[in-house]
């Protein structure tokens, strides 16, 4: 047996025994466990398997153990990886501090901030949201207004932020704020971190189409900021932000791959019936739906193979952008075939019968998609500027 | 296993994109093509494509081959994908060598080395109609003193036309049985078919063909599962030469994007052109990783290894058509000339698509495989 076989069987057999049962199957994007401080679970269970997991470092698997994270290669976290969808464990903890904050302070962090911060991370202790966009700093993030005042060991921030997301219910923020207001607007923006506890800091929920509130409007009025807290250097937080932006990207790229629960061909079937022959009874749906599926499946191996390239040190760093723009996209095309196969039951908002109209707010959710974390369009932008170097762009 | 290539295999391609660029790029094609070549292939290409070892790549090295698996093989048909080069790798080195691999008798294996060498050129006979369809054979074959009376019509049979043996696939009494059969037996008439692409096929018809009992390849009746194996391999290379062609045609493309002017601007610089360019970028990404990730599954022996090989031809073959289609557009009139390549590509495209099952084929087994 190889050392890897071996890992796959003790791996195998510890998720058997410490996966609890009500941890595998299906879990709904509102029963996700995101840990911090308030953290709620859906079930004791729940708690238990991200304490077991966190313990583990396995909520972070490819992080140095020294951090807390799992210290595993990347072809040992693929084994993991394949063990946990063969028993269908649910995701122990989703977390804004592994996808997004930890890649980042584990390439710009200080020790400090490495030592403190990324442990707490892996064991969902701290829940973390993400100051970026502002009301005039959209797909022009750079354009990003919020002030940090120098007043020697700390700064006075000032300004607002928009679509943070689950800001009411974070710990802590890493923002981007203005230091240098005289710089081109690439290089007077810098990375920081605090806690929202913090006086002057006030979120408030954004209500949208799906009629869920999962971004909010946040504001800084006269909030203090350790410098300490700074990531990376000074005035130089597009650094940070940049390469952040590309794990956010990867991340609602694989949204259509974790979010993607049943599949579609199965909710159709259970929705409309088969004919004689054993197929969905409705031809041109059919169709559609084993179209989506040969390119989710294609793009699963794309962000695999993605993943190997970064491994092998092959990859463009631009090529998060390209993973981006075809999940979100893809992501869409589901929901939208999630609700032609639902039909009018699919068109329920409110009751239990429907859960409270989750096909369908689900489905409008999804539209965020190619808008958050850089609309498709600025991904096309990037892809053609960065990968495909064309004049201009 | 990690979905890139490997150093060795990355010479490989090295070694195979230098061999076609230099003996066989587009040029070749052409010749062939224009001096209405009587065979439409080069027998002294294929040799010199069989020393290089290109021609046995998936053959055992006791028998002349490099004895490699399917990545491999995807990678030489992928080179060939870039070059159109007119060759009988994918009916001869593959779909006629795995059949032999994996079924033939020490006699009927005897045909390996002389494939690995470019020496001989064998062509599998499996389709029928107009469309891809291995599960309705109707080609029979009926018992007859000691061996079988082949009765039937192939078509799309590549390089049937100048091949040495045929590998026919017939139904018998007892289920799906292969045969091995001479062209020159009484009662085979073989007509090349000149295709849209240059490239070389041929339809075969058999009018009470007798053969021998040890003309059959495997069991009687055990062809399915022989054959099965063979299609895999050859829809996982097909996917490769298809990303391959829509891969240069994309790259041709962005060479004009970045020397065209219009309106004082490079036509590179238009967003319109740019985010579609930027889409089809993703799309052959996807195009790689699904195609290097069926190989694998094969390499590996997975379960999921035909459905793989089906997501692959299907993706790769959309993804092909669309580079095409958007290479012939955005090079305006010069992509419509015969004189410039992309409009080549698309009829190389087109056949590579009908072949071993299209798109709609391969998703018709998707759906079947996820039971909706």
């Amino acid at each position: 047996m190889t050392e890897l076989e071996q890992f796959r069987a003790e791996t195998r057999a510890w998720l058997e025994a410490n996966c609890p049962a009500e941890c595998r199957g299906p879990l709904g994007d509102d029963e996700m466990i995101w840990g911090g401080r308030d953290a709620t679970f859906k079930t004791p269970a729940h708690k238990l398997w991200l304490e077991r997991m966190g313990a583990r470092g396995w909520t972070a698997p490819e992080w140095p153990a020294e951090y807390g994270g799992g210290g595993l290669s990347r072809e040992h976290a693929k084994v993991l990886a394949s063990e946990l969808r063969r028993i269908k464990a649910q995701p122990a903890l989703a977390s804004f501090g592994v996808w997004m904050l930890g890649p980042a302070l584990l390439a710009f962090g200080t020790e400090e901030q490495k030592k403190r911060f990324l442990p707490e991370i892996v064991r969902g202790e701290i829940r973390w949201c993400q100051g970026y966009s502002e009301p005039g700093a959209g797909s022009d993030l750079a354009a990003i207004q919020t002030k940090a005042e120098d007043k020697g060991d700390h700064w006075i921030v000032n300004g607002q932020k928009i679509w943070t997301s689950y800001a009411d219910k974070a710990d802590w923020i890493f923002c981007l704020v203005r230091t240098d207001p005289d710089a081109p607007k690439h290089l007077g923006i810098s990375f920081v971190l605090f806690d929202m506890k913090t006086p002057g800091v006030t979120t408030r929920p954004i209500t949208l189409i799906s009629g869920k509130s999962p971004f909010c409007e946040t504001f800084f009025d006269d909030v203090r900021v350790e410098k300490a807290n700074l990531v990376g250097t000074l005035n130089r937080g597009w650094d940070v932000a940049k390469y952040l932006l590309a794990h956010e990207r990867t991340m609602i790229g694989a949204m259509g791959e974790v979010g993607g629960g049943r599949p579609v061909g199965q909710v159709a079937l259970d929705a409309i019936g088969a004919d004689e022959a054993g197929r969905l009874d409705e031809p041109m749906l059919r169709a559609r739906i084993a179209d989506l599926e040969i390119d989710a499946a294609a793009f699963r191996l794309a962000m695999e193979r993605v993943g190997d390239q970064v491994k092998a040190k092959q990859a463009h760093p631009a090529i998060a952008s390209m993973l981006k723009y075809y999940g979100s996209e893809m992501n869409k095309r589901r929901h939208e075939l999630l609700m032609a196969a639902g039909g009018a039951d699919a068109l329920e908002w409110e009751g239990e019968r429907s859960h409270d109209g989750k096909t369908a707010r689900d489905w409008l959710r999804t539209k965020a998609n190619s808008i958050e974390g850089g609309t498709s369009e600025v991904q096309l932008n990037i892809i053609a500027k960065h990968l495909l170097q064309l004049p201009g762009a | 296993m990690p979905l890139i290539l490997t150093e060795e295999q990355t010479m490989l391609q090295d070694a195979a994109d230098g061999f076609l660029n230099e003996r066989a790029p587009i040029a070749h094609m052409r010749k062939l093509r224009n001096e209405r070549d009587a065979d439409g292939v080069s027998r002294d290409l294929w040799r010199a494509f069989g020393e290089m070892g290109f021609a046995g790549v998936i053959i055992p090295e006791a028998l002349g081959g490099m004895g490699l698996g399917a990545v491999e093989a995807g990678v030489i048909a992928e080179s060939l994908g870039r070059t159109l080069t007119p060759s009988p790798y994918l009916g001869s080195s593959i779909l006629s060598a795995k059949v032999l691999i994996e079924g033939g008798s020490q006699t009927q294996q005897a045909w390996l080395p002389r494939i690995a060498a470019g020496d001989a050129i064998l062509a599998l006979a499996v389709d029928e109609g107009a469309k891809h369809a291995p599960s309705r054979i109707t080609t029979r074959a009926d018992r007859a003193g000691n061996g079988f009376k082949l009765n039937g019509a192939k078509a799309f049979v590549l390089d049937g036309h100048v091949a040495d043996a045929l590998i026919v696939v017939a139904e018998a009494d007892e289920g799906t049985t292969l045969f091995l059969v001479d062209p020159a037996t009484a009662g085979v008439v073989v007509e090349r078919t000149m295709m849209v692409d240059a490239h070389n096929a041929a339809r075969v018809t058999l009018t009470d063909v007798a053969v021998d009992a040890d003309a059959v390849i495997g069991a009687v009746g055990g062809g399915e599962a022989l054959l099965d194996g063979a299609l895999n391999l050859g829809r996982a290379c097909a996917a490769s030469s298809l990303t391959g062609a829509g891969d240069q045609a994309f790259k041709t493309t962005l060479d004009y994007l970045r020397t065209r002017k219009q309106f004082g601007k490079l036509i590179g610089e238009f967003q319109a052109l740019q985010h579609r360019a930027a889409h089809l970028f993703s799309e052959l990404e996807l195009a790689r990783a699904v195609t290097i990730g069926a190989q694998l599954a094969i390499d590996e022996g997975r379960e999921d290894a035909s459905l793989a090989a089906s997501i692959a031809k299907a993706k790769a073959g959309r993804v092909a058509e669309l580079a095409v289609q958007e290479a012939v557009q955005m090079h305006g009139g010069v992509g419509m000339t015969d004189e410039f390549d992309v409009g080549l590509f698309m009829k190389r495209v087109r056949v590579l698509n009908e072949l071993l099952g299209d798109a709609g084929f391969h998703a018709e087994r998707v759906a079947r495989a996820q039971g909706f």
